[in-house]
């Protein structure tokens, strides 16, 4: 069985050449993958376009039901993005240096995840063409946005959030684009000479980039924490039954870290097995990630019975009344689903047998994403169909139209990950090899006196490693 | 406005005048409502959709929700008496409707105003809740937020259909026809207010009550609405809410005596209705 996390004896050169031959010669595989992401697309496309031309009827979204399913697989994708933060910055600040094989690919997740969520908000505005005018810009007329609605602090948080995520992508890429235009030809070699900006990999240059890396880490966490807090304020900030939560910032962010972790253990699988990666993506590295999304996942159904339990006991009769539905109303079945993919099925991750099994770790890991995607819905749909006013309780069902758009939305994440995966290294070859660097140092035995002893033990005379 | 202004005077700007706020209204129209007179003919409804070119959707969308009645009358049963309808073969009991008629509230407090990202729809200085078809995105958060689900959206272009010839001939020239993606409510006929106020103001006088009349109050053959600007203390509304003990700021009214028949729906949400209702009177 094994037990490390990584092949400690393995050679730089390997790395490199592992890594760069998974950006090359794509496979038939590949371009049906391709192929039928672009399908999806075309289908999603589709469906706009006739929603763009007849109205937003089609949809069959109707008096009181507003939103649908665009609003909840937009609070989806956002949430799907808070995993490349969590393995990325948070694991970095907290030296978990097991993310280091698997961050770049979540990182590329964060990024492509909120330009799915964008469009969502876009496409389900009755007026898209004045998008803009959401954003403060300068005006002859002086109109301004309404900086009192969370509508329009979506729109900074996302912008600042997707600009924030994908400059870190790519700023801790730049060691690596320097390692693939050392190697590459063609039009590779004139794209990553200008994407490594001169990297030579310098004493200075890495003081710099570890500078700044660390910066933006720092930066980008609590940036990520307040996404996804307003994303839930705008419910939250509203008065309906089952939307006016106290709870749901920490909910949602905490929602949103499950479901990206869970995605994280899906790519894992899909990208080991597809490019070979045992070597970097191993099954310790899977049981790890397995088990920080227990956690969250546990994390996630308390705040779920703390909602439960103050709306119980807050004595709140529409938003009782909402609750009640949930559980027994006409969304029951999804409501049950939603709780049982969330909140049991997590308990899969629990044992050691089946976090090493692959197979069931990939179908179980799509599982709770549908789970969290179901809990979306249920945030979205039921407190529009059973709100305060009695005369306006209406159950509405989406119609294709709106499956269609939520559906090529996958395809269009994929797409972007499919074209990243073969232009971008997908696993961080700098960051490997300082992994295996000080898991090796850590095993000699004067290193291991400093690396393994309790803060009581009496502290070992330092020689310094470089001497 | 310096910041030091923002900071101490914060309550006041987030207060309407009722609450002992910053805002200075030159009118505040309001309602009174008599459900004792309602008999439900539907003729106020009727009267909106001439008066403000609202769109005829069709039986199929009506079927659907997506209609666009400003006003509604509500319709709502009594308990059925299980042992004279026997036969279930009637969908409806012959006895126990009562009307509830419902047109946009005008909340002093609107909970669809703060959540419009471009501030389509906010408060007039006439205490009316406005809303700019032009600048409208069309992002439906207003009529989430709207505990009366009184906002209407346009799902597609309804004027396209609505009045083919010559029916176009009888539309309002006085205000626009809404296109798709735009939501819209009831305005208490701004249109009118607009022609009574400049009337006035030519003339170099005040708006007198009574001087003009909404589109359903006066169609309302028994005189159920009544129509007037709450901040005159001798216009017929005021009078009405004064008789009936009901104040604008308040979540729940102080009177204790049952014969005053004034309320107000979700009057304990806070969003300060201006629309007052007085109860029908039941025989038990």
């Amino acid at each position: 069985m094994q037990t490390k996390d990584i092949n400690e004896q393995i050679k730089w050169a390997q790395i490199n050449k592992d890594v760069l031959s998974s950006m090359e010669n794509p496979r038939m595989a590949y371009w049906v993958a391709v192929a039928v992401c672009v399908a999806m697309i075309a289908c999603a496309a589709a469906a706009v376009g006739y929603v763009y031309t007849t109205g937003q009827g089609v949809l069959d979204l109707y008096w009181p039901e507003m939103w649908g399913l665009f609003i909840a697989t937009f609070i989806f994708w956002i949430g799907m993005s808070h995993s490349g933060t969590l393995l990325s910055a948070i694991l970095h600040i907290v030296h978990a240096d097991w993310r280091k094989p698997i961050y770049r690919f979540a990182e590329a997740m964060t990024t492509f995840s909120l330009m799915t969520a964008g469009l969502f908000p876009i496409i389900h505005l009755g007026r898209m063409w004045n998008l803009y005018w959401v954003l403060p810009y300068v005006s002859d007329r002086g109109i301004w946005p309404n900086f009192r609605s969370p509508l329009a602090w979506d729109c900074f948080a996302i912008f600042t959030y997707l600009t924030s995520s994908a400059l870190f992508l790519f700023i801790g890429m730049i060691p690596d684009l320097a390692i693939c235009r050392d190697n590459a030809k063609g039009w590779r070699k004139k794209l990553y000479t200008v994407l490594s900006l001169g990297w030579a990999g310098t004493d200075r240059q890495w003081r710099h980039f570890r500078k700044t890396y660390l910066l933006m880490a720092c930066f980008l966490i609590p940036l990520a924490v307040s996404v996804h807090s307003i994303v839930s304020s705008d419910f939250a900030m509203s008065i309906m039954p089952g939307w006016h939560v106290t709870s749901f910032p920490p909910y949602f962010v905490a929602g949103a870290l499950y479901s990206g972790c869970a995605a994280i253990i899906t790519l894992f699988i899909i990208l080991r097995y597809f490019f070979r990666f045992e070597e970097y993506m191993t099954i310790p590295i899977l049981e790890k990630t397995c088990k920080l999304t227990f956690v969250i996942a546990m994390a996630w159904s308390y705040l779920n019975l703390i909602e439960f339990a103050a709306t119980w006991y807050g004595h709140d009769a529409a938003a009782k009344e909402v609750l009640w539905d949930k559980f027994t109303g006409p969304f029951s079945p999804y409501f049950w689903a939603m709780l049982f993919f969330g909140s049991v099925l997590p308990f899969a991750l629990a044992f050691e047998k089946l976090r090493r099994h692959l197979p069931t770790m990939f179908v179980v890991s799509l599982l709770l994403n549908v789970g969290m995607w179901l809990e979306r819905w249920m945030i979205v749909s039921p407190t529009l169909s059973l709100s305060y006013h009695p005369f306006a309780w209406k159950v509405v069902w989406p119609s294709m139209v709106q499956w269609a758009v939520v559906f090529g939305s996958f395809g269009w994440f994929g797409l972007l990950f499919l074209v990243f995966v073969k232009v971008f290294p997908s696993v961080s070859m700098y960051e490997v090899k300082e992994m295996v660097y000080h898991r090796r140092r850590a095993h000699e035995e004067d290193q291991a006196k400093i690396f393994h002893r309790r803060t009581s033990d009496p502290q070992p005379a330092i020689d310094t490693p470089s001497a | 406005m310096s910041l030091k202004n923002i900071l101490e005077n914060w309550s006041h700007y987030r207060r309407g005048i009722e609450q002992g706020g910053h805002h200075k209204y030159e009118h505040m129209w309001g309602m009174a409502l008599d459900l004792n007179k309602c008999i439900g003919c539907n003729a106020c409804s009727v009267a909106c959709y001439a008066e403000n070119n609202l769109a005829v959707v069709g039986h199929d969308r009506f079927a659907k929700n997506q209609v666009m009645h400003w006003l509604r009358i509500e319709r709502y049963w009594d308990e059925p008496d299980l042992d004279k309808v026997s036969d279930s073969t009637s969908q409806y009991q012959e006895h126990g409707a009562s009307f509830l008629p419902m047109m946009c509230q005008q909340c002093n407090a609107a909970t669809c105003e703060p959540v419009c990202p471009v501030a389509a729809t906010y408060h007039t200085p006439d205490g009316l809740n406005a809303q700019v078809y032009n600048r409208c995105i069309g992002s439906r958060y207003c009529s989430n937020n709207c505990p009366y689900r009184l906002r209407y959206f346009n799902w597609f272009s309804f004027y396209e259909s609505s009045w083919p010839a010559p029916l176009h001939l009888q539309l309002n020239p006085d205000l626009t026809v809404r296109d798709k993606g735009v939501m819209e409510k009831c305005t208490f006929c701004v249109q009118r207010i607009r022609v009574a106020k400049d009337k006035a103001k030519m003339e170099n006088r005040k708006v007198v009550d009574g001087e003009f009349q909404t589109s359903c109050q006066q169609s309302c053959p028994t005189t159920a609405i009544v129509f007037g600007d709450m901040l005159d203390p001798e216009s017929k509304v005021s009078t009405l809410w004064r008789t009936h003990q009901v104040e604008l700021g308040k979540t729940k009214q102080a009177k204790q005596n049952r014969e005053l028949r004034g309320y107000r729906v979700f009057e304990a949400l806070n969003t300060e209705p201006k629309v007052m209702y007085m109860e029908r009177v039941r025989e038990v």
